[in-house]
């Protein structure tokens, strides 16, 4: 008979029918799973009680001749192969997840895997003695694991779970989740911002309202959010991060201090900086409770090395890497439109946020100190637990509300390579926005759709996202099409763009799909760029917009020349007006925003009289034939 | 007429009320369905109904409606751990077969 758990008031479920639900938290570093039972939110632990399992996978020989998934090592049995066999066996496989080549190779030499460019696909796949495996199928085989010990703790198949991704995680990163949970046969029943998670954890666990900053500094990635707890709803007023930035950093450069101090030199086998990296983790650890840290190095090439950290030199080397997350802390409460006199309370989150020296540091920055109440490694996965019991529908009707943000600014490219933002960042989503554009010159029966993401004026400096057409656009002359484009982000932030021409309904459309190593470049840059650049951005808009306004009076007034200009103008009059549209034509080309606008002003005064006599005669031939009577009884 | 919880069962129980914030106590009761008859309801009791019958056990409230509880009566409610699996087990005289599954009953 089957063990059975205590459900809300009318939630039972029949005999058969489940509605089991779990939360996952796919770490960089660990992973966890969670769920609801008899009312309790808790990480599940594997048979041996560990509840975090290590994000490391190791690939073997048997691999390949048997089919059996558990030929394929997860967790921390895969851990101890990360130093005698680091080539197949993979960790931190987050950072890879939806990224190209080109953004992987940037990553530097860090990464002991060697790398295979996959045809067509542009996805990075890691050569191991088991095969070529992407970043995608290495997810997979950690997720697998989680939901078969979800699965073996719940008595039961799971119908859906929620996965929690960081704030920042773009399009591609976000599809590469739900591929990979695809592949694990797993439900997404939805994605959630592993900061957001965090605050159903705690807002459930406190019901406190208000203003609460969440900062969540985990193995490879950090985040900060703003969130405002009223009435039981949840509103992320802000997010920002670094999605690069992590306890394994910290690791790194006390490893490459122990390199420096030991004379080890920097090509070292990948199995030796593998072992450093150990020794690195285990001396910040220890510096967590004492005052120094002993060291001692012992390579297989012969190489030992003794000698201590001590605190305040584990602080010089680590303080500008927690430096870097104040500065973000600072972006989301300007994006909020707050300081830090608003914040009510900060919540740590990511195993990194044990370390005393992160917690002082943020406690200063906030100027409160932040709380530490749910173990911070569990915290994220519990939230996504309780989110996914609700979505599963075991929750009764005080029902959550969610709101969540798009972390860059959505548009698209217009004339003269602008951006014209449609979604703004920091939008709560899901969410709609249409916007009409229109035709730039007559006749025009196509229109390229650039889709961009980012927060600069100008098309080449953010990310491009996808390009569609819309075709069928009736000839007309210009600025009389009208044109609407639907902008929509699900909950999940994945994007889908649509265009129609009014009058016809003609209809095209794109989502966005994983556009793996596509100018993919980081998101904090791209903020940081957008910021550093707005006098120029601005400028540079000014004059682009000019130029398009040129273009289209050049181009109007050359249409109406040929038409009737020598008709209705005089000799002179159309010597006049040739001249000062060479006039504008040569200034165009510069960058003088001011000559340009004037040039434009001149060419509109001298043709006022010929736009008066094109209107008189058009109204001579539309009246001609017709009593004057049939255009007054309109009224 | 009585139910009962074992200790462990009582202190499951309790923690799962305090941790939910609410609730008066514990609902057992059997609806019809399934492929053997019967199967067990255990729920948050929020308030108790106009003719339920409420027991007390190790300090729990267990609130049973009377239609259920003469299929139930004699029932000992037990937490148990099995494998990675825990949670509530009924061992309950009044069952002469289950089906295979076990998540039905007849009696």
């Amino acid at each position: 008979m089957p063990l059975l758990q205590i459900s809300e008031p009318g939630k039972s479920a029949a005999p058969h029918q489940h509605n089991l639900a779990a939360g996952i938290d796919l770490g960089t570093t660990n992973s966890l799973v969670a769920s609801i039972r008899s009312g309790i939110a808790e990480t599940f632990p594997d048979i041996e009680g560990h509840h975090l399992l290590p994000s490391i996978v190791h690939y073997s020989e048997m691999a390949i001749t048997k089919v059996r998934d558990d030929e394929i090592i997860v967790g921390n049995a895969a851990k101890s192969f990360a130093n005698q066999d680091p080539l197949n066996t993979i960790a931190s496989v987050k950072r890879l997840l939806g990224r190209g080549l080109k953004d992987i190779k940037t990553l530097g030499t860090r990464l002991p895997y060697e790398f295979v460019e996959n045809e067509g696909q542009g996805m990075p796949m890691i050569r191991t003695v088991a095969g070529l495996k992407s970043p995608v199928q290495v997810s997979a085989d950690i997720l697998k694991v989680l939901k078969k010990r979800a699965e073996k703790t719940l008595g039961g198949e799971l119908t859906g779970v929620v996965i929690t991704v960081p704030a920042y995680f773009d399009d591609a990163q976000r599809q590469a989740t739900k591929d990979a949970a695809t592949l694990a046969d797993l439900n997404v029943l939805r994605l959630l911002n592993e900061p957001t998670a965090a605050a159903v954890a705690y807002g459930l666990d406190k019901g406190a309202s208000g203003i609460h900053a969440i900062y969540d500094l985990g193995g490879g990635t950090f985040d900060i959010s703003i969130l405002r707890l009223h009435h039981g709803v949840f509103e992320v007023m802000a997010t920002a991060g670094d999605s690069a930035l992590g306890g394994d950093d910290i690791d790194r450069v006390i490893a490459q201090w122990i390199m420096q101090q030991a004379h080890i030199a920097n090509d070292a086998e990948h199995h030796q900086i593998r072992e450093l990296l150990d020794v690195a983790r285990t001396a910040k650890e220890t510096l967590s409770t004492q005052n120094t840290a002993p060291l001692n190095i012992k390579l297989d090439n012969g190489i030992q090395w003794q000698g201590e950290l001590t605190h305040s030199q584990f602080h010089e080397l680590i303080d500008p890497l927690i430096q870097k997350t104040i500065s973000p802390c600072r972006r989301a409460l300007r994006d909020a439109r707050l300081t830090v006199a608003d914040i009510n309370e900060v919540v740590m989150v990511g195993g990194t946020t044990r370390m005393p020296r992160v917690r002082e540091k943020v406690g200063d920055f906030f100027q409160r100190p932040p709380h530490i109440d749910i173990d911070p490694d569990k915290v994220v996965a519990i939230g996504a637990a309780i989110q996914a019991d609700i979505l599963a529908g075991n929750k009764p009707d005080d029902d959550m509300l969610l709101l969540d943000v798009i972390p860059l600014s959505l548009g698209i490219e217009t004339m003269g390579g602008l951006v014209e933002k449609i979604i703004p960042r920091n939008t709560t989503i899901p969410v709609a926005k249409t916007q009409e554009f229109t035709t730039f010159k007559d006749g025009q029966t196509a229109m390229a759709i650039h889709v961009v993401q980012g927060e600069r004026e100008i098309v080449l400096d953010c990310r491009s996202l996808a390009r569609f057409e819309l075709r069928g656009i009736p000839p007309m002359v210009a600025a009389s099409a009208r044109i609407r484009v639907t902008f929509q982000v699900d909950a999940d932030g994945l994007l889908s763009v649509s265009a129609t021409e009014e009058t016809t309904g003609v209809h095209s459309e794109i989502t966005v799909k994983p556009s793996y190593g596509l100018q993919d470049t980081d998101i904090e840059r791209m903020l940081r760029d957008s910021l550093e650049h707005v006098q120029k951005d601005v400028a540079t808009r000014t004059l682009r917009e000019q130029q398009v306004e040129a273009d289209r009076v050049i181009n109007a007034l050359r249409a109406a020349l040929k038409a009737d200009g020598h008709h209705l103008l005089k000799h002179h009059e159309f010597l006049e007006i040739s001249a000062a549209l060479d006039e504008l034509l040569r200034v165009k080309e510069g960058n003088h925003v001011q000559a340009i606008k004037r040039a434009i002003e001149h060419l509109d005064e001298i043709t006022q009289s010929y736009a008066q006599r094109r209107m008189d005669t058009a109204i001579h031939h539309a009246m001609t034939g017709h009593r004057i009577d049939e255009f007054t009884q309109e009224n | 007429m009585a139910l009962t919880l074992t200790e462990k069962a009582a202190k499951h129980i309790q923690k799962s009320l305090t941790n939910r914030g609410k609730g008066i106590g514990l609902r057992l009761g059997v609806k019809t369905s399934g492929c053997s008859g019967m199967a067990y309801i255990m729920e948050f009791a929020d308030e108790a109904g106009e003719h339920d019958q409420i027991f007390e056990s190790q300090g729990v409230k267990i609130l049973v409606d009377p239609k259920s509880l003469a299929y139930i009566d004699g029932t000992e409610l037990d937490y148990v751990r099995e494998g990675l699996n825990e949670g509530f087990k009924f061992s309950n005289p009044n069952v002469k077969d289950s089906c295979g599954c076990g998540e039905s009953f007849n009696v």
